[in-house]
């Protein structure tokens, strides 16, 4: 193998040390905890509902992704906790949704989650199926749909109804765009619901199960007096024999999924970029160390190159200006060969750290070279100082290029996530391809103590201004609650469940995830901009 | 042309370049021979052989005709106009096909040819064994009482066989190797035994006419290898064991007999030399014995051609037989007028394309591997290698191995080590039953008779059931096969960052329909789950032909093949067959209840019922004749015969439909 020009990331972490030893027993239990969340959202509607759809022969809608997939493809779900105890919802929002191999070709597969209310959309649902949806555009991933769902959730129609019509609308642009979209029916699929059928390319239906119609047999009644029946209305076989609607027939479900990958096979798909071919090297260093080199306390500040360490290829790292800016820390690397341009936070953005970030943007789009976030941010410096030289406007660069980039971005939330912090290291507003969470992950405009403490003193001003004395007990408990709700709100389990990332992800599979991620990325063309807003210098 | 006097060959005759007019294992054994003689070689194919390996270790190869032996390798003419057409003068006949056949001997002789072998007359008076048999009796040498009379009528056969007394042996005169053959216990089986061995005879050798002998129980099969030049000299090469024996079929042969003294290796040496001289004998024959448990021995017939079991003599005497038989047939003296001694003991086994743990009826398909372990003191003739396709023209067996060690305990070892560790796949054989035969206490001890097999048969069933471990070799394999596939060739294969529920592949093991289970926890560690056990275990090392893995206390490894139908999983003497059964069934492959498929392929050759008429369960429905047996076709369910799409000559190809029985009460 030809010499490799990156060095090899010298890491520093002591295994045997105690903090080492607390922050891994803490890391471990975030991990176990995520681990539970995330199996409690695959369970569905629950035994009694699972047994009630697998006693009519049906598979579980997770049983027919497994199915869908290629033995031994990977499969990367998203925003599986959307949802989670959010009033009205289910965990995942009644939709199931990833990337994996179908027929060999990366595709963003849904499935409704049939268990969960006869799979009735909720408002989230929408949000988590419009997620996916422009996952499959941004990346142009073949995109299959296997539809088992009541539609709206009618209690809740307000919500939906609206933004929902967005969901038809996508499905035919990205068929414009040359993006196929898929779609298996297996269920019902009536209404509006009609239309996700009626607007994919492709359109595969269960026979006997399928039910496809803008009106059901009693609105039908309602509407016109006619008397029919779902079969003649809306079955399969009518679909596939007489309105045209369905292209397939399938004889079951499993024919179903057959005919699904029998499709995507036939597609001959070209993902748009490839990397230069290079030979892979796993990491040097053992991810299951990243659980104790983060500290239990976001506040308590680590070296970012131990966890870029954990995650590239050899662990080799070619960092840019070091010297300089070194609050973030930029370079280059691989991930599965795909190259990656890395901004990492190693404490607070100063004036530097921001132009050293908004010169390596500009590099890496120079160079169509991809960008990676791992973003651990408690926000810019504040303080006369800092004013005065201008912190806003080197902010306001860096926010400029994180902006206008056009290279795939992916943004790992690993810590703090505090203030313009959050939007000058790409956050979700600033539209990576990728956004994912590690269970220690705090979000919020600022820290919940920070946020009680400016209470405090404002309050204790405002009192002074009217010459009264302090309600101290009212202003404790003010401060508690306030606290309280910001740290409730800036747990990752609350963001996660908005659908503010693409999911929480146990730290140790960020070298895969990324991987995943990159390669969905790759799909479509990999391309860099020399065209900005205007810098303010 | 007259025959020539046995003691008569006149001249020496060069032999410049032999044609062996044969296929598999043993035409390449003679080739071998023939290629270390510096002779020039010509082999002989038939359609279904182009691509066999004798064909290509001859100097030049020539078709003979299609796969059916009487187009091909039975086809006197067509061997002559090989033989012919590149310019051989002289025929080896391997056994099997023409090799006892006086016709083509002397169809070889009149073609200005020499057949290395026996001269035509005494190929012809042998053939008899009812001649053979007054021979001995002449020669002063001991037969088994019986019946070879001219009378062929059931009820003289049936006269007859109350005169020689019970247990009774019914076989074919014109027979050999088994077919044909019945063993009467009772006069009741009688008249179904002669009708049954008649029909047989006549299939296999055109000619129906039965001996019957006195049935000797737990006998041995003892047979002396003779060997005579053309210038009166007549030696014995010693004895072969040959007990081991299922359906009349010798499996494993040894020399030295275990069971013979000094004095009875001497005298039955001198009987067969008695024998051979009494009709001449010329070339190498076998002059076959049965040994009663009281250490009488009684002739029983002579095989005029070189036999399967050779070897074993070859390895104790030191002497190549084919060699032997070269000479002589050049005319030139064997130039000793005694064997050479025996040294140490030589055990062959006849590796067979069979099953049994079904009846060893015989099996058929692509040989996806062939592997087996090469030793010092281990001989393997084989015709056949990976891609191989074994097919129902001809004999089902795939390779002789032999042994040869100093004690006939370190042979069977040494044998038995081989055979469990080799790997044959694609075609069920009888490798691990081989090997637990060399292994069970009473072979080990010497304790051999004909009824071996029967006798021991449970004992020889492995009781382990190798099937999880199997499964579990099969799924790490097709774990680690699945790496470096993709975009993501370095992603754990199954990677989920949601973790939903195992990755699940079902496999048929027989007539069982098996799920497994597995989740791969990276660092090449996998959680594997048949039924309800499941443990976690480390892959130690995969490649393409095999895994090893490891518990955390002990490691296992096994082969893994792919083969036509899925795969095979081996292990030391073990090995199973699994078929991976396909993610998304095809539908219309699924049979009807009491759809009748063929369990291999072969030929209708009676159909017992008729469309539209009721049958029992149980009930025969049609006849089948596949690698020389009949098989009958039973009803699955009671009902009515509705669909027979075959009819009497029909050849019908394996899980072919041959009939369907509508259930009564459907």
């Amino acid at each position: 193998m030809a010499e490799h020009p990156y060095p090899i990331v010298r890491s520093q972490v002591d295994t045997k040390r105690d903090d080492f030893q607390t922050n891994h027993a803490a890391g471990a239990a975030a991990v176990a905890k995520l681990a539970a969340a995330l199996h409690g959202a695959t369970v569905g509607g629950g035994p009694k509902y699972n047994e009630r759809h697998t006693a009519k022969g049906k598979l579980l809608p997770r049983e027919r992704l497994e199915l869908l997939l290629d033995r031994g493809s990977y499969f990367l779900e998203l925003c599986p906790l959307a949802g989670k105890d959010v009033p009205g919802h289910a965990p995942g929002a009644s939709l199931i949704g990833g990337i994996g191999l179908v027929s060999g070709v990366e595709c963003v597969v849904t499935a409704s989650e049939a268990t969960v209310k006869g799979g009735a959309m909720s408002e989230l649902s929408v949000v988590k199926s419009q997620r996916l949806s422009d996952i499959a555009e941004q990346n142009r991933l073949p995109a299959i749909s296997l539809i088992e769902s009541a539609g709206a959730d009618l209690p809740n129609q307000s919500k939906i109804f609206v933004p929902g019509g967005r969901a038809f609308r996508d499905l035919t642009r990205r068929s414009a765009a040359r993006i196929p979209t898929i779609c298996l029916v297996f269920g019902s699929s009536t209404a509006g619901g009609a239309y996700i059928p009626g607007m994919s390319d492709y359109v595969v239906m269960v026979k006997d199960q399928a039910q496809v119609y803008l009106a059901g047999p009693p609105l039908v009644k309602m509407a016109t007096g006619e008397e029919t029946g779902h079969e003649e209305l809306g079955g399969a076989e009518m679909h596939a024999r007489i309105s045209g609607v369905s292209d397939y027939l399938a004889a079951d479900e499993h024919d179903a999924l057959r005919l699904g990958r029998e499709i995507v096979a036939h597609l001959d798909w070209r993902k748009a970029a490839t990397p230069r071919p290079r030979p892979i090297e796993p990491p040097r260093y053992d991810a299951d160390e990243l659980l104790g080199i983060v500290p239990v306390d976001a506040k308590t500040p680590y070296d970012a190159r131990e966890v870029i360490a954990r995650v590239v290829d050899g662990s080799r790292f070619s960092e840019f200006k070091p010297l300089y800016g070194s609050t973030l820390v930029c370079g280059w690397a691989h991930v599965h060969g795909f190259p990656v341009g890395i901004l990492a936070n190693n404490g607070i953005l100063f004036s530097e750290s921001a132009n050293k970030g908004a010169q390596f943007i500009e590099l890496c789009n120079q160079a169509d070279v991809p960008l990676l976030f791992l973003q651990n941010i408690t926000g810019f410096m504040v303080g006369k100082k800092y004013e005065q030289e201008g912190i806003i406007k080197h902010g306001a660069k860096l926010i400029n290029a994180v902006a206008n980039s056009t290279v795939p971005a992916i943004t790992i939330m690993t810590g703090a996530s505090f203030g313009a912090g959050n939007y000058a290291m790409s956050g979700r507003a600033y539209a990576p391809r990728f956004l994912f969470s590690w269970p220690s992950h705090r979000i919020a405009v600022m820290g919940g103590k920070q946020l009680a403490g400016v209470l405090d003193i404002i309050q204790r001003e405002a009192a002074a201004k009217r010459g009264e004395p302090v309600d101290e007990q009212k202003l404790q408990f003010g401060k508690a609650m306030v606290e309280a709700q910001i740290d409730k709100e800036s747990d990752p389990y609350f963001a996660t469940a908005r659908l503010w990332d693409d999911g929480i992800i146990d730290p140790r599979d960020t070298r895969t995830v990324v991987a995943i991620s990159l390669s969905a990325a790759y799909s479509a063309p990999v391309g860099g901009t020399t065209s900005w807003g205007v810098f303010r210098h | 042309m007259s025959h020539h006097a046995p003691l008569s060959h006149p001249v020496t005759r060069p032999i410049r370049t032999v044609l062996v007019a044969n296929r598999g294992e043993i035409a390449a054994r003679v080739l071998r021979t023939c290629r270390q003689m510096g002779l020039g070689t010509v082999a002989v194919y038939s359609d279904a052989d182009l691509r066999a390996p004798h064909v290509r270790m001859a100097d030049v190869a020539a078709r003979l005709g299609p796969a059916p032996a009487r187009d091909s390798y039975l086809a006197i003419d067509r061997i002559l106009a090989a033989a012919a057409a590149t310019g051989a003068d002289a025929i080896h006949p391997g056994y099997g096909f023409l090799s006892e056949n006086a016709d083509f001997a002397q169809a070889v002789a009149a073609a200005g040819l020499t057949f290395i072998g026996p001269s035509p007359l005494v190929i012809s008076l042998l053939g008899s064994k009812q001649a053979a048999k007054q021979r001995a009796i002449t020669a002063g040498v001991p037969v088994v009482p019986g019946y070879n009379g001219d009378d062929q009528a059931v009820a003289a056969l049936t006269r007859e066989a109350r005169a020689v007394g019970f247990p009774l042996l019914v076989k074919a005169s014109a027979g050999g190797g088994g077919k044909g053959m019945r063993i009467v216990r009772n006069p009741d089986e009688l008249g179904p035994a002669l009708d049954a061995a008649k029909r047989e005879a006549a299939g296999a050798f055109g000619d129906d006419t039965l001996i019957l002998e006195r049935y000797v129980d737990r006998p041995r099969h003892v047979e002396i290898q003779i060997l005579g030049d053309h210038h009166g000299t007549l030696v014995h090469l010693w004895e072969r064991e040959c007990s081991i024996q299922r359906r009349h079929q010798k499996v494993i042969e040894e020399a030295p007999s275990p069971a013979l003294s000094p004095e009875q290796r001497a005298s039955m040496g001198a009987a067969g030399v008695a024998v051979g001289r009494a009709v001449g004998y010329t070339s190498a024959g076998t002059v076959e014995f049965i040994v009663a448990p009281d250490g009488s021995y009684y002739f029983l017939e002579v095989n005029t051609r070189l036999q399967v079991e050779h070897p074993v003599t070859e390895a104790t005497t030191g002497l190549d037989l084919v060699r032997e038989q070269i000479r002589v047939a050049r005319g030139e003296p064997l130039g000793y007028a005694a064997a050479p001694p025996q040294r140490g003991h030589a055990i062959e086994v006849r590796l067979y394309a069979e099953d049994p743990a079904h009846g060893d009826l015989p099996t058929t398909g692509t040989l996806a591997r062939f592997d087996l372990p090469a030793s010092p003191g281990v001989r393997v003739d084989s015709g056949v290698a990976a891609g191989s396709e074994i097919g129902i023209h001809y004999d089902p067996m795939l390779a002789k191995v032999i042994a040869h060690a100093p004690t006939r305990a370190e042979a069977a070892g040494l044998l038995a080590w081989t055979l469990e560790h080799a790997v044959i796949a694609g075609v069920t054989t009888n490798r691990a039953h081989l090997a637990r035969i060399l292994r069970h206490p009473a072979f080990v001890a010497g304790q051999l008779d004909t009824h071996f097999l029967d006798r021991h048969r449970d004992e020889l069933v492995d009781p382990t059931d190798h099937t999880e471990s199997a499964l579990v070799a099969i799924t790490l394999w097709q774990l680690e096969r699945h790496r470096g596939g993709g975009p993501l060739p370095q992603v754990e294969p199954g990677w989920r960052n949601v973790w939903y529920g195992d990755q699940r592949t079902s496999w048929r093991v027989g007539a069982r329909d098996i799920s497994v289970g597995h989740r791969n926890l990276g660092g090449r560690r996998c959680e594997v789950s048949v039924g309800d056990h499941a443990a976690t275990v480390t892959v130690v090392d995969a490649d393409a032909r095999s895994v090893t893995w490891t518990d955390g206390s002990l490691t296992y490894t096994a082969a893994v093949t792919p083969t036509a139908a899925g795969f095979q999983v081996a292990g030391p003497a073990w090995a199973v067959d699994l078929v991976e059964l396909p993610r998304f069934p095809d539908r219309a492959a699924t049979l009807a209840v009491g759809s009748l498929v063929a369990p291999m392929p072969g030929k209708v050759i009676k159909v017992e019922v008729e469309v539209d008429h009721p049958v029992e369960v149980g009930a025969v429905i049609l006849v089948l004749e596949a690698m020389k047996m009949e098989l009958p076709v039973r009803a699955t369910v009671a009902g009515m015969v509705r669909a027979l799409s075959v009819a009497v000559g029909d050849q019908v190809a394996a899980d072919q439909l041959l009939a369907v029985v509508v259930p009564t009460d459907a």
